[in-house]
């Protein structure tokens, strides 16, 4: 058996690697917002675990992040306009 | 104590409480959030009474439970301040999550723990079995017999702790209302001496720069996890070195010799006894009772029981004939604790050691019984059975 130099870890990183953990991966149902329906409350914005939910001010409307987007449905689950479904694809 | 020209201390009466708070002052603590719980009190009530005098320069926080008081120390220790706090039984209990957290984080936070019975049934007297309860936590454990060391180990214990290959959190132990609330002669040391001997503090991680951002406790998974605990088992087997580093910077100040543990009268011992904290104060005193009629007895009082010296032990116990060990909790269903060290440590010897429990609940335990004790060793009453001084 291979011995190995045992390096001692501090559990310290540098700040923000939980950007490099691409949520989105995780994801089996994907939100699709209704723009129509959307009135711009912000409570998906709110309630996204992931902080996935962004408005687009150029073109007015909400933009979700796929990136980390987990398909979650609490966005669907709370919009009061019920302009989210969660879908297959 | 050594005989200077002057004397750099002055002797005061105090209750442990009262000179636990006195090394809190001259460690400097810089941060303590505690929360109440008998008899751990008089400490965080003497500690606060001098940060409202402008003796110290700190900053108390008191918080909503001990949950919140270990949690606040860890973010104060991660901030870099120097932290300590104390608890027992219950709230060391409730705490407990937090405690693993901060020996996990590496994070050299100071708590004085008064020995106090775990419920239930509700007790507030002493016995080990809070302390016990945290034994593998990975913070340092250190228990002392009286007023005077808790005093002396809770500055000791802080300068082991915050060196930077250690860089753990440590708990000092005396017993609750035994040495906590007993009043004592107690020998309090030069203010500047004590401050040169701690020091400059080193904060663990430099986590106050914005331009070097961290983050302190990541997540770990399977191919990281196991390397983080053999870390910190890696530093927690420095401490025996480091111990007798600072000990002997710590001699220079006390003219007292601070080991892992204390031997009375055990050079030459046939039969020994094995207890830690108050009760070694009276088994001393047997001990000198039974000298006196020409009998070979000793004591072995551990200080230190994490990390736990089974060399030393084993060294300073070899030539002895018979032993007993006295614990003062219990690990219901297994051999008491201090006992499963004591083993251990004599493991490929061939002495006979008898395990007892004594002092549940804060049962007090007499001079007699320890004889007792002594008395049955000699004759050879020795089996595999706890024996229980009731």
């Amino acid at each position: 058996m291979k011995k190995s130099k045992f390096k001692e870890l501090k559990p310290v990183l540098p700040a923000g690697t939980s950007e490099r953990l691409k949520t989105g991966s995780w994801r089996v149902l994907t939100p699709s917002i209704d723009n129509n329906k959307c009135a711009k409350c912000f409570k998906c914005v709110n309630f996204c675990p992931e902080n996935s939910i962004k408005y687009n001010e150029n073109k007015g409307q909400m933009e979700i992040d796929f990136e980390y987007c987990k398909g979650c449905g609490i966005c669907a689950q709370e919009c009061p306009a019920k302009a989210i479904t969660m879908n297959k694809k | 104590m050594k005989k200077e020209k002057t004397k750099n201390y002055i002797i005061k009466p105090m209750s442990g409480g009262e000179a636990a708070a006195e090394a809190l002052r001259q460690i400097g603590i810089e941060v303590m959030a505690s929360y109440p719980i008998t008899p751990q009190s008089p400490i965080i009530e003497t500690f606060s009474k001098m940060v409202a005098d402008g003796r110290v320069n700190a900053e108390t926080i008191n918080v909503e439970s001990e949950h919140s008081a270990m949690s606040a120390c860890v973010g104060s220790a991660v901030a870099g301040a120097k932290t300590a706090t104390a608890s027992n039984s219950q709230g060391l209990a409730l705490m407990s999550e937090i405690v693993y957290v901060a020996s996990g984080l590496r994070l050299p936070i100071l708590m004085a723990i008064t020995n106090r019975a775990l419920s239930a049934p509700i007790s507030i007297h002493c016995d080990h079995s809070d302390s016990m309860m945290v034994r593998d936590s990975g913070w340092i454990q250190i228990y002392t017999e009286n007023a005077q060391e808790f005093y002396e180990f809770l500055i000791l214990a802080f300068k082991i702790a915050s060196r930077k290959e250690i860089s753990l959190p440590i708990m000092v132990m005396a017993d609750g209302f035994i040495s906590t609330h007993q009043l004592e002669k107690v020998a309090i040391f030069d203010d500047k001496a004590i401050a040169d001997f701690i020091g400059e503090y080193n904060a663990p991680y430099d986590f106050l720069n914005p331009q070097k951002p961290i983050l302190v406790g990541p997540f770990s998974v399977q191919d990281s996890h196991f390397e983080f605990k053999l870390s910190q088992q890696k530093a927690i087997e420095r401490v025996p070195a480091i111990f007798k580093e600072e000990a002997k910077n710590f001699k220079k100040i006390t003219g007292k010799d601070y080991k892992f543990f204390e031997e009375y009268r055990l050079k030459d011992a046939n039969t020994a006894i094995v207890v830690m904290n108050s009760t070694a104060g009276t088994a001393k005193e047997v001990v000198d009772k039974l000298r006196d009629k020409g009998e070979k007895v000793g004591l072995l009082k551990p200080h230190l029981f994490r990390p736990f010296p089974y060399k030393e032990i084993a060294e300073a116990l070899k030539k002895v004939k018979k032993i007993a060990v006295l614990d003062r909790s219990m690990s219901f269903g297994a051999n008491p604790p201090l006992f499963a060290e004591i083993n251990q440590s004599l493991a490929g010897t061939r002495i006979p050691i008898q395990k007892y429990v004594f002092g549940l609940g804060g049962r007090a335990i007499f001079e007699r019984q320890i004889e007792q004790v002594f008395a049955d060793l000699k004759k050879g009453k020795i089996d595999d059975k706890i024996k229980y001084i009731q």
